[in-house]
């Protein structure tokens, strides 16, 4: 009896394991969508240009016989999974300092490194009329103000930056909270936990809270570059089509500056 | 050795683990006692939700404090009625967040220990004339004993590990809310391996003789 259904047991857990491990590619849903054929790319992303990244993605989809797949994180997280032999095609990085490194080390398709993008910090609140223009709020009418940890994110060092430029960062220790990425931040202040944040142009939503786009002369500039980690033509083609028009035209709507504009 | 923000990191997460384990030993002891008793119709339910920690992944827990201590969410509007400030990014919060997060590490033990004294001794303790009190201090107290070891060590072994939630609502401030975990991930991130290894290996062995004095403690007890 015991051994039967021990044996019974054994048996479905065998099927279910069977099932799960068949590749994803066979199973009728995804045979329905015509891109299983299609060559796939693999682009690491960080994550305050996810968003922009999904419609570029949509975008060249739509011009090649490619494939992306995106996988978001930090900069430095996916630096870290890249150096450990990652499989992604393209890197598109938060900062200029984790491509150099890669370059340096031989780990990418020499002269591929490539700014693509130009970061613009904002001072948002989800709070209408909080944020007003060309200064900080009154530091008492507010008990925290988020920015991304400066050690870890490229926009949390910009941040740091402005706030020093503005004479503010001494006095304002106290209220700083610190998100892990922008994203993070983002968080803290959509959510009103923090009542305002300096976070990335490109995270303020069209028609909530208030706003100041903070002069890119008070910080230094957050250049975000792309980077070929293998050389094959999905890759080029990706490549070329972050330098074209429309491509540049999706990036500058969603908060970016550009080079040679 | 350890630099001054990576001393504070270790005192706030041992201070944190302590006061979560006291909150969650108050808190667990009169539910854990109700659920190992009870027959109410709602005993599953609150069974689940209990473990519910167990499954969900930290961010979910987090994502959600994050509202809920907010100056809109539920807990915000109490804490700003009574106090004023709202409780995000403050160790107060975090304390929250630890006792929901290490919830059914410390109920589990404490309602299995309670399970298991039956109803037999608390019944011959009456007949001999004990009350209520003295019924529950001087026989179920003894007798859940390695209960309440086990309950305590996996609450507070199980908060010096937390990391998500603290990541969501804490706002990663030196000498606040910074923990051991997020200090280790920072020095991860930024590539300083030695720090991290530091840290990490910290953790590690005082995980690990957590453990095992709950292991060795309760052996004992159970052979006596």
């Amino acid at each position: 009896m015991l051994s039967q259904s021990i044996f019974r047991y054994a048996l479905s857990l065998l099927s279910i394991t069977l099932i799960l491990s068949a590749p994803a590619t066979s199973s009728p849903a995804a045979n329905m969508s015509a891109n299983s054929s299609r060559e796939m790319l693999r682009v690491a992303v960080a994550t305050n240009f996810l968003n922009t990244a999904r419609e570029l993605a949509r975008e060249f989809e739509k011009q090649s016989a490619y494939r992306i797949v995106l996988s978001s994180g930090s900069t430095g997280k996916l630096y870290a999974q890249v150096i450990n032999s990652a499989p992604f095609d393209v890197f598109l990085a938060a900062d200029t300092e984790r491509p150099e490194r890669l370059e340096k080390d031989g780990l990418i398709i020499p002269a591929s490194r490539t700014t693509y993008a130009i970061g613009r910090l904002a001072l948002w609140s989800a709070a209408d009329d909080f944020v007003r223009p060309n200064a900080l709020p009154p530091a008492n009418s507010y008990s925290h103000l988020a920015i991304a940890n400066p050690r870890l994110a490229p926009y949390g060092r910009a941040a740091q930056e402005a706030l020093q430029a503005l004479g503010a960062w001494e006095a304002i220790q106290p209220k700083l909270v610190m998100g892990e990425n922008i994203a993070q931040t983002f968080q803290f202040v959509a959510s009103g936990n923090a009542q305002l944040g300096l976070i990335a142009a490109s995270q303020v939503p069209a028609a909530r809270g208030s706003v100041w786009l903070i002069p890119a002369d008070l910080h230094q500039s957050i250049e975000q570059q792309a980077v070929l980690l293998n050389e094959q033509p999905a890759g080029r083609a990706f490549m070329n089509f972050l330098r074209s028009p429309a491509a540049r035209k999706l990036i500058r709507e969603h908060g970016y500056d550009l080079n040679g504009d | 050795m350890l630099n001054a923000a990576d001393m504070d990191a270790l005192w706030i997460t041992l201070r944190l683990a302590t006061v979560s384990t006291m909150v969650l030993l108050a808190l667990g002891t009169p539910l854990a006692w109700w659920l190992a008793h009870t027959r109410s119709p709602f005993k599953n339910t609150i069974n689940a939700l209990v473990a519910l920690p167990l499954v969900l992944p930290p961010t979910v827990l987090g994502f959600y404090l994050l509202l809920a201590l907010s100056p809109s969410g539920p807990v915000g509007q109490i804490t700003q009625t009574l106090g004023g400030t709202t409780l995000a990014f403050s160790f107060a919060g975090l304390v929250i967040g630890s006792v929901i997060y290490s919830l059914p590490f410390v109920v589990h033990p404490l309602q299995d220990a309670f399970g298991r004294i039956g109803p037999r001794p608390m019944e011959v303790a009456a007949t001999l004339g004990a009350g209520k009190v003295d019924r529950w201090f001087g026989v179920a107290l003894p007798l859940a004993r390695p209960g309440y070891i086990t309950a305590a060590v996996f609450g507070f072994a199980h908060t010096l590990g937390e990391f998500g939630v603290v990541l969501m609502i804490g706002g990663n401030i030196p000498g606040e809310t910074q923990v051991l975990s997020i200090a280790i991930y920072d020095h991860v991130e930024t590539l300083q391996y030695g720090e991290a290894h530091l840290l990490a290996g910290l953790l590690l062995l005082l995980s690990f003789v957590l453990l095992l004095i709950v292991y060795t403690v309760n052996r004992r007890f159970r052979i006596t």
